[in-house]
């Protein structure tokens, strides 16, 4: 069974989930985990689904791009299944001024801790820019990256707190 | 909702008729900041709530929470002010159980929470985002009147509960935001009250 990787993104305008489905729905591709947002205004889809070959669904999403506005990619993905969750799940939320690199230097104090990034949103609301990241950390590791964190939220003039993710909320 | 919902008269001996009004001076408006200001991540000093200056920055917090459309609350460092002074007043507030009407407490701290639920919070110093946050459901808080300095405990719920545990927040330097549920739990707002 084929696993394809699939990106819409582009201009934002009613019917594209609904094109893109039906287009996945003709050829008998079994949509799975999927996520769709909008990023600033722009449409943004990502979504892996089962079944077809990928040169198909790649000529059957053709006619949605044709206008410019939209661009998709399919490749296929080799599927490694659900992988078990070793670590701690955390909250890490960063807020503060904007500026270049937030992300890349507080995301790469988790990854230097061993930490796995595994859902991860940002928002620029006038010049407060806010990263919310999940990450799985090893076990034992959080009180020691939260001094990490915190220093290195220093340098960037944000602030930074990392807290257990509850698994029952909402 | 208001206070005649109220389950008892504990609850509102909490405050024992302290009014806005009997701080005595009127308030001024006072431009509420928004983040990334840093005074809204610093925690704020105790105050003596006896003195001129902190009854004078509560009645300041009242007449500004007053005049802002949908604002249940409002903490010193929102007004640029480092200082653990806070208004809260969630009268008529669909969402509230127990109401103690409009208020002012110095050097608030929470001395029991307990029964946590998530709900979306939304905060004037962070106009443009909603979030989802955990906080408890009851809550006892201590703290202290402006102008007369008594020392009060107040017992309650529900969005009051919400809302002092916000603004308590505020006074140690957190925001919402520093509590949200996750990487999903964060919203541009839509609608602007």
């Amino acid at each position: 069974m084929n696993e394809l990787a699939i990106t819409v993104i582009g201009r934002d305008r009613p019917g594209i989930v609904a094109d893109v489905a039906e287009v996945l729905a003709r050829l008998g591709a079994n949509l799975t985990d999927s996520t769709m947002t909008r990023l600033r205004g722009h449409f943004a889809m990502t979504l892996i689904c089962v079944g077809p070959a990928a040169a198909d669904v790649e000529a059957a999403l053709a006619p949605l791009a044709a206008d410019g506005q939209l661009l998709a990619t399919v490749r296929a993905v080799t599927p490694d299944g659900e992988t078990a969750r070793a670590g701690e799940p955390y909250v890490m939320a960063v807020h503060g001024a904007d500026r270049m690199g937030i992300v890349a230097a507080m995301t790469r104090v988790l990854a230097d801790a061993g930490g796995n990034v595994t859902d991860l949103s940002t928002r620029l609301a006038g010049s407060l820019y806010v990263v919310v990241a999940e990450v799985d950390l090893p076990r034992g590791t959080a009180d020691e990256l939260s001094g990490r964190l915190a220093a290195t939220a220093a340098d960037l003039g944000v602030e930074v707190s990392l807290r257990p993710a509850d698994p029952d909320l909402l | 909702m208001t206070g005649d919902a109220l389950p008892a008269t504990e609850a509102y001996a909490g405050l024992g008729g302290w009014a806005p009004e009997s701080l005595g001076v009127p308030g001024e408006l006072r431009p509420v900041v928004s983040a990334p200001n840093p005074v809204l991540s610093r925690a704020g000093g105790e105050v003596d709530p006896t003195s001129e200056e902190t009854v004078r920055l509560a009645a300041d917090l009242i007449a500004t929470m007053r005049v802002s459309p949908g604002c249940v609350g409002l903490a010193a460092p929102q007004v640029g002010v480092g200082a653990q002074v806070f208004a809260v007043d969630v009268t008529g507030h669909p969402k509230a159980v127990t109401v103690h009407g409009a208020f002012v407490l110095c050097n608030a701290r929470v001395v029991e929470a307990s029964r946590w639920k998530a709900g979306r919070e939304g905060c004037m110093s962070v106009p443009d985002l909603t979030g989802d946050v955990k906080r408890a459901s009851r809550l006892v808080v201590e703290g202290a009147l402006p102008g007369t300095g008594r020392s009060v405990r107040l017992v309650t719920d529900g969005f009051e509960a919400r809302a002092l545990q916000h603004e308590i927040d505020h006074c140690a330097g957190l925001l919402f935001l520093d509590r949200v549920a996750g990487a999903h739990a964060i919203y541009q707002r839509k609608v602007y009250l």
